[in-house]
């Protein structure tokens, strides 16, 4: 089991880098492998999709990972920001994702729905809706 | 009695009317509070807690409530007014008249996805995008870049389920009617499609700052009037006793007064033509 997950993990990493999308950041193999620990315990049924990430994504810093406390958790445990700033996420019933930025549009882990919302923001920044 | 139209049929003269109360609604700012408070829903309804606006079965009744409020807003302006319908299934095309410069305006420019052309664009000045998720002021689209228009076959297949509702009464339910013409599921995915293909705006949590959410979701009142014609022993699910979801009797947030029960029948409101 462990050694699938790696395998994969570094299976999409050389994909992502090969696609030239995405320069991985240092380090974000650690964070994967750390949010795949997570994953582990706190969801059943889906093995893949809340792995951890930090990249630079066309210019933008992306950032994900797992949280088991607060609102985020509610949310389908996993806390995403853009360039800092919050990124709305939420976790449907069959483990796919959508986001503020897509909202009709399932995608099946956390990276894949931020690095589309990123192509969506063409550079624009993310705020606070007011409630 | 008030009749809905499909939108290809109004005149100039509707079309200006129409065009003309949605501005008056967004200079006052009664609009801007339709879109406040779509979001709050899309935001919060969830598939494992309390669930009203989406993925669930009040999905349809909670849209049918408010449109007709809506709607109730544009006739204060003017009396005349009811919302057209967008058959997507048809008028499929950049180019229908829907995106005329004379109605919702075209598509957006590909640098900034900004609309450029019609009564929308940001250049006039009266459509400023306030309440919003990302900082760019103007209405986006992006039309044709992600998603694709169901077909009309993928429709009549998701008419002929008899089932309204199924658990888990949410965006995983199977042979659910909701489910798949809100398009969780389905190969057309239907509701939800129309908002991907649209792209921009519509693809956010802010939809209703494009005026074609109207449009799109009036045809989608419309499909669900039609398939109670075709089902008439089928009635809304779950009917009583279900946690985190609306049933038959249990009233609606935001209105507190109004349970899907009461929105069944629209022809006290409207009719379709
Ligand atoms: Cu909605
Ligand atoms: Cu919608």
């Amino acid at each position: 089991m462990s050694s699938n997950v790696s395998r994969r993990i570094v299976l999409r990493g050389t994909a992502a880098a090969a696609a030239g999308v995405a320069l991985l950041a240092t380090g974000a193999r650690a964070a994967d492998h750390t949010g795949h620990t997570m994953d582990h315990t706190g969801h059943e049924g889906h093995g893949t999709g809340l792995a951890a990430f930090d990249e630079v994504y066309k210019g933008r810093r992306i950032v994900g990972k797992p949280v088991t406390s607060g609102e985020h958790a509610a949310h389908g445990g996993f806390a995403v920001t853009i360039d800092g700033k919050e990124l709305h996420v939420m976790r449907n019933a069959d483990g796919t994702w959508i986001s503020v930025i897509n909202h009709y549009q399932v995608f099946p882990e956390p990276l894949s729905l931020t690095r589309a919302a990123v192509d969506k923001l063409r550079g624009a920044s993310l705020v606070p809706i007011q409630m | 009695m008030a009749v809905r139209k499909n939108q290809a049929n109004l005149t100039a003269t509707e079309k200006r009317t129409f065009v003309n109360a949605l501005l008056e609604l967004k200079r006052t700012g009664v609009y801007d509070g339709f879109v406040r408070t779509h979001d709050q829903f899309i935001m919060s309804d969830r598939d494992d807690s309390d669930r009203v606006g989406h993925r669930s079965p009040s999905f349809l009744p909670w849209h049918r409530r408010f449109l007709i409020q809506f709607e109730q807003e544009l006739q204060k302006v003017d009396p005349s007014i009811t919302l057209p319908y967008w058959d997507w299934t048809v008028d499929r095309s950049v180019n229908s008249s829907i995106f005329g410069a004379d109605f919702m305006g075209g598509n957006g420019r590909s640098r900034d996805a900004q609309v450029t052309t019609g009564p929308f664009a940001y250049s006039t000045g009266k459509w400023n995008i306030n309440v919003q998720a990302e900082n760019s002021p103007f209405l986006q689209r992006e039309m044709g870049a992600a998603g694709t228009l169901p077909t009309r076959a993928q429709v009549d297949a998701v008419l002929a389920m008899p089932v309204y509702d199924t658990a888990p009464w949410n965006s995983a339910s199977e042979g659910s009617f909701r489910n798949y013409l809100e398009g969780w599921r389905g190969a057309g995915r239907v509701h939800n499609n129309v908002h991907v293909w649209m792209g921009g705006h519509m693809a956010t949590g802010v939809s209703p700052n494009d005026p074609v959410f109207w449009l799109h979701h009036a045809h989608i009142d419309k499909l669900w009037s039609d398939w109670q014609r075709m089902h008439p022993s089928s009635a809304y699910l779950p009917a009583a006793g279900t946690a985190n979801v609306v049933d038959l009797n249990d009233t609606m947030r935001p209105w507190n007064n109004v349970t899907p029960a009461q929105m069944l029948d629209h022809s006290a409101y409207y009719t379709y033509a």
